[in-house]
């Protein structure tokens, strides 16, 4: 049978080893404690644009789409700087920049915001090997440099029209889409592709685009979340947050999830009440990030697609 | 027709769009790190032979287009249309100008190229890669000349005109890629 053959060069697997070490290598210096955490949970997340990847048995486990919901529980029993890297799951993410199992580093810390978060992923990139300074940018001037279209202000159907309009597709397709869904639209297609070369973090998301995020008032006193996202040279490399630790608003956001879900008809996923627990008992104020370990090597090395950066690619 | 979601797309896959059958050239996954995913689709449309590009949200779906590609002899024109049979049963099938397009230059009778079929007609038809055709006028040919590169144009009997060598003649039989045009080599006679 032919296709048993590795998808990565011995060349590359020589990289991502020496850059799996020198993560490590980067977070022992700095005291940040590296913890592994399980990779089948209870539950899998409410996110209408995760999808888990359901393990068979009794009773069904869900293969995590990332460490967080372990990670903040740990920090919620003690609050210290905590890392992981290793593997994540989404179901049905396929293409040049995605693979269903992939490898994730992400940590915490503890009494930081965003904004200094961003200054170690900054070092911790350049430690890597990324060149070169790295700059700030407000997603809303982003996007208005691109599209002409205030991110904030314009309204549902203007954002409709030109989501439409990016997609090649009649207006009446849009019609019902929902505010963030246009606004990912129109920023994958047209200011992705025209974000500046190097490191790039983009800050204050609408907040619609909160995720796990707080949202605060920017200084025209606009509501922003507290989220940022890393792009190196236009490829997304992560994404972090000011922490959500209001356990009610967290609660809140599940069972809004959960209610759209169920509109599109979509699975149905339980909240994490070991999550909702830990954030009632008190998470400390924490900004915590993640990263694609795959795509950073793929950025280094100069990769075409991801299969090139994984020992196995699924065939 | 089945229908086809995004996560079903395929290079070479056919699906209707706004009406027409079209074929699906590339599907690239597009998602921002925490938002909706995206199919950014390349089809062509098989009735009009231009490519479109479409953006759709992951788990829409197309219906499938019954598309089927059917090897056929070419057997003549009558000036508005042009004549195909299916050799295994002998089935003939006719399509106009608007179907046969640009492969009219490169039919010769007798040669097999693909009809495409939608519904059970003719929506297209691809000549074979390469085909042998007559010179029927060019300028005279340069005796001995094979060796400075230099071309001229040449018309050939299905009134294509391609670029050929200068020794070549009226009634020299050629070889050329349909795909692009090119002469490949004088015919072995």
């Amino acid at each position: 049978m032919s296709g048993w053959r590795p998808t990565a060069s011995v060349q590359v697997l020589e990289r991502r080893a020496a850059l799996l070490a020198q993560l490590r290598a980067f977070f022992a210096a700095r005291g940040v404690l590296e913890v592994e955490v399980p990779v089948l949970g209870r539950t899998g997340v409410t996110d209408l644009h995760i999808d888990n990847l359901a393990v068979a048995g009794t009773p069904t486990r869900f293969l995590q789409s990332s460490p967080e919901y372990f990670l903040k529980r740990l920090l919620a029993a003690q609050p210290r700087a905590v890392y992981y890297l290793g593997k994540a799951f989404r179901a049905g993410e396929r293409g040049r920049w995605h693979h269903p199992e992939f490898t994730l580093l992400e940590w915490y810390r503890p009494d930081w915001d965003e904004d200094r978060l961003t200054e170690e992923v900054a070092e911790l990139l350049v430690s890597a090997g990324v060149r070169g300074q790295h700059q700030r940018l407000d997603y809303s001037d982003c996007f208005a440099a691109v599209l002409g279209l205030d991110a904030h202000a314009a309204t549902d159907d203007e954002l409709r029209a030109r989501a439409a309009e990016a997609a090649g597709q009649p207006r009446a397709e849009w019609r019902e889409q929902p505010r963030d869904i246009c606004l990912d639209l129109l920023f994958s297609l047209a200011v992705q592709p025209e974000l500046p070369a190097g490191m790039v973090f983009l800050t204050r998301y609408p907040a619609c685009q909160a995720a796990l995020a707080r949202i605060d008032a920017d200084p025209q006193g606009r509501p922003v979340a507290r989220r940022f996202e890393v792009f190196v040279d236009g490829v997304e490399l992560g994404n972090g947050y000011w922490e959500l630790t209001d356990a009610g608003e967290q609660e809140r956001r599940f069972a809004r999830d959960i209610e759209r879900r169920r509109a599109l008809g979509m699975p149905v996923r339980e909240p994490d009440g070991r999550l909702l627990a830990a954030l009632q008992s008190g998470l400390p104020p924490c900004a915590g990030v993640a990263l694609g370990v795959d795509r950073l090597l793929m950025v280094l090395l100069g990769l075409a697609h991801i299969r090139e950066a994984l020992a196995f690619a699924e065939d | 027709m089945a229908s086809y979601s995004t996560n079903e797309f395929r290079a070479g896959l056919k699906v209707m769009l706004d009406g027409d059958p079209c074929a699906i050239l590339e599907n690239e996954f597009v998602k921002p790190g925490k938002g909706q995913a995206f199919s950014r689709v390349r089809l062509r449309n098989l009735r009009s032979g231009r490519v479109w590009e479409r953006t759709f949200k992951s788990g829409d779906s197309l219906e499938g287009a019954d598309v089927v590609d059917t090897e056929m002899q070419y057997l003549y024109s009558d000036g508005e249309h042009w004549h195909f049979m299916q050799p295994e049963n002998f089935e003939q099938y006719q399509a106009d100008a608007a179907v046969v397009r640009d492969a009219l230059q490169w039919l010769k009778e007798q040669d097999t190229c693909v009809v495409t079929l939608y519904n059970g007609h003719p929506l297209a038809v691809t000549p074979p890669n390469h085909v042998e055709l007559e010179i029927v006028e060019t300028d005279p040919g340069i005796r001995g000349d094979t060796a400075t590169g230099g071309t001229k144009p040449a018309r050939l009997s299905t009134g294509a005109v391609v670029k050929v060598p200068l020794f070549l003649n009226t009634g020299d039989v050629v070889r050329v890629d349909t795909r692009t045009g090119e002469y490949l080599s004088r015919a072995r006679d």
